[in-house]
């Protein structure tokens, strides 16, 4: 792998061992995929920040580590509100070590916003072929895949190598080649809202790593794509997809339709609506997985303006969209149900708890089961709202 | 004799050569407390990983693995140093972090060259692994 004089120097210890580490990693990766050189980063999301996850060893590692970094950087979602952890039930000793990682990160310059969406954040927005190194596996999907940028799904230490460098190894999918579709998802009905989820928890499953392309019936908005990036990302490792007609590198590259082809009819989707049917009424509803936009705050804020609900309802999304759209929040928390910031129903030990829970999310649906332990059903907004027991007060 | 490899994390260490053909899961196989394999179905189940030169053909499992071999280095209980047939980034980022000598690609197959209790140094600074004379 080629190195500029200066990367050479910062591999050599010039610059003090945190980067010497921080190169280390990005050089070592690059070797292993075939990089031939480190390119700029335009930001960093870094994943391993729920203490969950993480534990002491990961702690430990983040706390030894100096130096500042060098593009804007995020982190992904904790384990908890930074605000609410007692409200939501966490655990004092987690809550403690959990402050501690989040402040190891603080002090090497990154920013301690906790979200899997930071396309929605000020200084996070990306465009068409920007590079960029992101961790969580849905924000690496849409940022692939509906902005057309690109990113590897980087691990915890790579994203944060990178931030601190403000490179990372060009291989994968920062490369032309690599983002080509190689199986076609063929859609034989139309969709709407968590249908999207549910198509993505179908269909990765069969996709796995590779890239599919979508022929659809009809057009997604955003959030409809967010919601099926990372329903593919959970249940399968999809890192990149496009739809024909609809996402920017499918209309900027005609691409070819790919042999092998995976029909998916409506039956399909209606059976993950199914999941669970016979847990009659779950403990808990969880939206926000990822974390909501503010066109998902307003219809939820819609949905439950006026009415009161009977059971505990989150609703997660980052604490600058949250704090951007107060009025909104205020209806949905004068409906009982809780504005959850920087954390949601997978990263966090408060879901736990429950034995049940109702989510609209294929990703939640994938994780929820086996991370959390808790059953999980799946519906649309309209009914998650309906499931949390509403009584109108009008 | 010397042997020439793919240097992944640099430094030199040397050690007994304990060897694996099974793939390990860094979280979940290995008690990151004591450097012992916990995990019945590894073949190297109830052995102590602690100052060897551990032949594997890869790491697997879960990225937070990487975390566990700095935890076992912080204890050390760490391998002296890491023989990889092709290294995958959980081991990679796991050895950099914890400055754990780790190569892979050795010029001739680790698993006819090498056997257990052999004294070796992996110099991963200078690409090459050394059978140490006894």
């Amino acid at each position: 792998m080629y190195l500029t004089k200066e990367e050479e120097n910062t591999l050599e210890g010039e610059y003090g061992p945190s980067l010497q580490k921080a190169i280390e990693i990005l050089v070592a990766l690059g070797d292993i995929y075939g990089a031939d050189r480190l390119i700029p980063v335009k930001s960093a999301q870094i994943a391993g920040v729920s203490y969950k996850t993480m534990g002491d060893a990961g702690l430990e590692w983040i706390s030894d580590l100096e130096g500042k970094v060098k593009i804007p950087s995020i982190l992904n979602p904790a384990g908890m509100d930074i605000n609410k952890w007692e409200e939501m039930g966490i655990d004092p000793v987690f809550a403690k070590k959990q402050q501690e990682i989040i402040e190891a990160y603080a002090k090497l310059g990154i920013q301690t916003k906790c979200t899997c969406t930071p396309y929605y954040l000020e200084g996070f927005n990306v465009t068409l072929d920007d590079h960029i190194a992101w961790s969580e596996s849905s924000a690496v999907s849409y940022a692939n895949s509906v902005i057309g940028a690109r990113t590897n799904r980087e691990g915890g230490p790579s994203a944060l190598s990178a931030a601190l460098v403000g490179k990372t190894a060009n291989y994968g999918y920062h490369l032309d080649e690599m983002r080509e579709p190689v199986i076609a998802v063929e859609v034989d009905c139309k969709l709407s809202g968590s249908d999207y989820g549910a198509l993505g928890y179908v269909v990765g499953k069969t996709v796995g790593s590779r890239v599919p392309i979508f022929y659809m019936r009809n057009k997604p908005s955003k959030d409809e794509m967010k919601s099926l990036g990372a329903a593919l990302a959970a249940s399968g490792a999809v890192a990149l997809y496009h739809i024909e007609g609809v996402t920017p590198e499918a209309l900027r590259n005609k691409f070819n339709k790919p042999d092998e082809v995976v029909p998916v009819e409506r039956k399909q989707i209606d059976e993950v609506y199914e999941t669970n049917r016979d847990i009659l009424s779950s403990e808990i509803i969880a939206v926000g997985c990822p974390h909501c936009s503010p066109e998902e705050l307003e219809k939820i804020a819609r949905l439950v303006d006026g009415k009161k609900l009977q059971k505990e309802m989150w609703v997660c999304t980052a604490r600058e969209v949250a704090q951007r759209y107060p009025e909104l929040v205020q209806i949905i928390e004068k409906s009982g149900a809780k504005v959850v910031c920087d954390t949601c129903m997978v990263v966090s030990p408060a879901t736990n708890k429950y034995a049940s829970i109702t989510v609209n999310s294929g990703k939640a649906l994938a994780y929820v089961p086996s991370m959390c332990k808790v059953a999980a059903k799946y519906a649309s907004i309209e009914d998650c709202v309906k499931e949390a027991g509403v009584i109108d007060e009008n | 004799m010397k042997i020439n490899c793919r240097s992944i994390a640099r430094g030199v260490a040397e050690g007994e050569v304990l060897l694996t053909h099974d793939p390990i899961s860094f979280l979940g196989n290995v008690d990151p407390k004591t450097g012992e394999i916990v995990e019945a179905q590894h073949e190297l189940y109830g052995q102590s990983i602690s100052g060897k030169v551990l032949v594997f053909p890869h790491g697997k499992g879960s990225t937070v693995g990487s975390y566990v071999i700095y935890q076992l280095s912080k204890n050390n209980v760490a391998p002296a140093a890491i023989i990889n047939l092709e290294s995958e980034p959980i081991v990679a980022v796991g050895a950099i972090i914890s400055e754990i000598p780790l190569v892979d690609r050795l010029e001739s197959d680790p698993f006819k060259l090498l056997k257990n209790g052999d004294m070796i140094t992996v110099n991963s600074t200078g690409s090459f692994v050394e059978i140490d004379k006894a």
